[in-house]
């Protein structure tokens, strides 16, 4: 008898599992798996509104075809190349410096580095928005400080645009993306970098060969992260610049925003678009699991 | 010679963290000094402090009833991140404590589902609250968001190191286990609530885009709303916006300051 009870005992405890899980289970299934599935069905579809018909892979052919979704592919794979690369180098750097023994006010430097990324995305972009208008605040400092001499069509110029939208997401994570090289940074035993000094390795070569070797799993994941969010901008593009000018901010978010709520609705093909971010998400998310994996073997 | 270039290294060190710290701050200092100067002084780039902060105010309370504008941004995260809190902690302590190969594999799911985009999903939740007829309700900005994959994975890794002799004592006295939730874990665990609190409660106040679908009514428009739809007119008021801008950020920088370590603790708690 006494053998008996055992195995009721652990489905008891099973049973306790699978209450603890359900309700979130139950809340994932209906607003994560229900819908994903549900958009896949609707990207073979085609239609206004509720009068929609059966596509199949028209949509896709019709993304190839469609000179916005190519603009939007293009400006966010732009941002994406330029910004995160800058954003990763300057969080490493700043981290370093931070780093460094006896540094005085490093509490308050932090803090300040830091106090960006507790603003809303809508709140800073309006701001930006404000310091980047033709005869604002940027401008005349830049010509007071003689580094230009005429105002920078930051807003209206297709270029300016993308570097205003560029700054401005700088800006907003750099300081969050090194407090991970930081916390990371000081789990690394000091002794390494006392011996390195001792032998007489320069700081920049101990910076190469120490620091970043022994942060490549938080700088991969870091990478990612702000690769995915890149991906998805939406807030920034929408509140600085609106997508314009002449389209050179729109984004695949604010592309299936407005194919969804602005223009006359094609839910099926915003859809579509939809798992262009939902496929190269998947691309990120394999790389850094193989990459992950490489590094436990 | 090498003392030297040391010595320019320290001051190249100080000066770049410097003006990084400088470059931070000033959007800060520009949202500070413009909330008193009227629209066209702001947007001339002016750098001092104006007195127009009162007629700001008032201009802004005008258009929007800035009490409710707060009430439904509150209550949306307050409300919010407590129910985030509650159904992800359970189910992070369920992976954690009870396991088993069927769960183990959902929990893989779970992770799996962080990788989803927002963007794919909106349409269909649009359309699934649409049938639900809950439309322009804040019920329906918080809904979608309770059961947080990010939240579960960042309970599960915590609940790691809750120690599990206090489980099994708890267990020879008799509790239950919803009781040795309740009245064990969580109070043991109240670091990892407070570092979760702030993070979805910034989460959910700066959020636009879902709220922004999903509300109509001028009544029930969050902050972030409001904002955005200041700072998109065709004749924006720029110093309306900045005092909008003070109040959105005021909250998250109560918050930040009051709670910092926590704070940071969320944030690499999923690095762990």
């Amino acid at each position: 008898m006494r053998q008996a009870s055992k195995p009721s005992s652990s489905r008891f405890f099973d049973i306790n599992g699978w209450a603890f899980v359900s309700v979130a289970m139950a809340l994932i299934s209906v607003f994560m798996l229900y819908p994903i599935g549900k958009s896949l069905w609707m990207s073979v579809q085609s239609g206004q509104g509720t009068m929609t018909k059966f596509v199949g892979l028209g949509n896709v052919q019709r993304l190839l075809d469609d000179p916005m979704f190519l603009r939007a592919l293009t400006n966010t794979s732009i941002f994406l190349v330029v910004q995160v690369p800058i954003m990763i180098v300057l969080a490493l750097v700043m981290a370093s410096c931070l780093n460094i023994p006896n540094l005085k006010g490093r509490g308050l430097l932090r803090t300040a580095v830091f106090l960006p990324c507790v603003t809303s995305l809508v709140a800073y972009s309006v701001l930006f928005k404000s310091m980047f208008s033709y005869d604002g605040v940027v401008n005349s400092t830049l010509m007071g400080l003689g580094l230009v001499s005429e105002a920078v069509p930051w807003l209206t110029d297709p270029f300016w645009a993308r570097v205003v939208v560029i700054v401005a997401i700088t800006w907003r994570w750099t300081g969050y993306n090194m407090i991970f090289y930081l916390a990371a940074m000081q789990n690394v035993d000091k002794s390494i970098y006392e011996a390195a000094r001792i032998d007489g390795i320069s700081a920049t070569r101990r910076f190469l060969s120490i620091t970043i070797p022994v942060l490549k799993p938080v700088i991969l994941f870091t990478t990612v992260t702000s690769t995915i969010g890149t991906l998805q901008m939406f807030d920034e593009a929408m509140n600085i610049t609106n997508g314009g000018p002449a389209d050179s901010t729109l984004t695949l978010s604010l592309y299936i925003y407005n194919l969804s709520f602005k223009y006359v609705p094609n839910f099926g093909y915003a859809a579509t678009v939809s798992y262009v971010i939902v496929v190269l998400v998947a691309i990120l998310a394999f790389i850094q699991f193989y990459a992950a994996r490489e590094r436990e073997q | 010679m090498s003392q030297w270039s040391g010595k320019l290294r320290t001051a190249l060190v100080y000066g770049f963290l410097w003006l990084m710290a400088l470059l931070s701050i000033f959007p800060f200092v520009w949202m500070l000094i413009s909330a008193t100067n009227e629209s066209h002084d702001i947007t001339k780039g002016k750098m001092s402090f104006g007195n127009a902060l009162t007629e700001n105010y008032h201009k802004f309370a005008e258009l929007f009833d800035v009490g409710l504008v707060f009430w439904n941004s509150g209550k949306v995260a307050i409300l919010g991140s407590f129910l985030t809190l509650a159904v992800s902690s359970l189910a992070g302590y369920g992976f954690e404590i009870f396991r088993s190969p069927g769960r183990e594999r959902v929990y893989q799911g779970v992770l799996l589902s962080m990788m989803i985009p927002f963007s794919a999903l909106m349409i269909p939740l649009f359309i699934l609250l649409a049938s639900f007829d809950m439309l322009d309700t804040h019920m329906a900005v918080i809904l979608p968001g309770i059961a947080s994959a990010y939240m579960i994975f960042y309970f599960r890794q915590n609940t790691k190191s809750f120690p599990l002799e206090l489980r099994d004592a708890a267990r020879v006295d008799g509790l239950k286990e919803w009781q040795i939730f309740l009245f064990v874990y969580l109070p043991v665990m109240r670091s990892t609530y407070a570092a979760a609190f702030i993070i979805v409660f910034m989460t959910i106040w700066n959020s636009f885009l879902w709220p922004l679908i999903v509300l109509q009514s001028v009544e029930l428009k969050t902050i972030t709303l409001v904002l955005s739809s200041l700072g998109s007119s065709y004749t924006p008021d720029f110093g309306v916006i900045m005092v909008a801008t003070i109040l959105a950020t005021i909250p998250t920088l109560v918050v930040f300051f009051a709670m910092q370590r926590q704070f940071v603790e969320g944030m690499l708690g999923s690095v762990k």
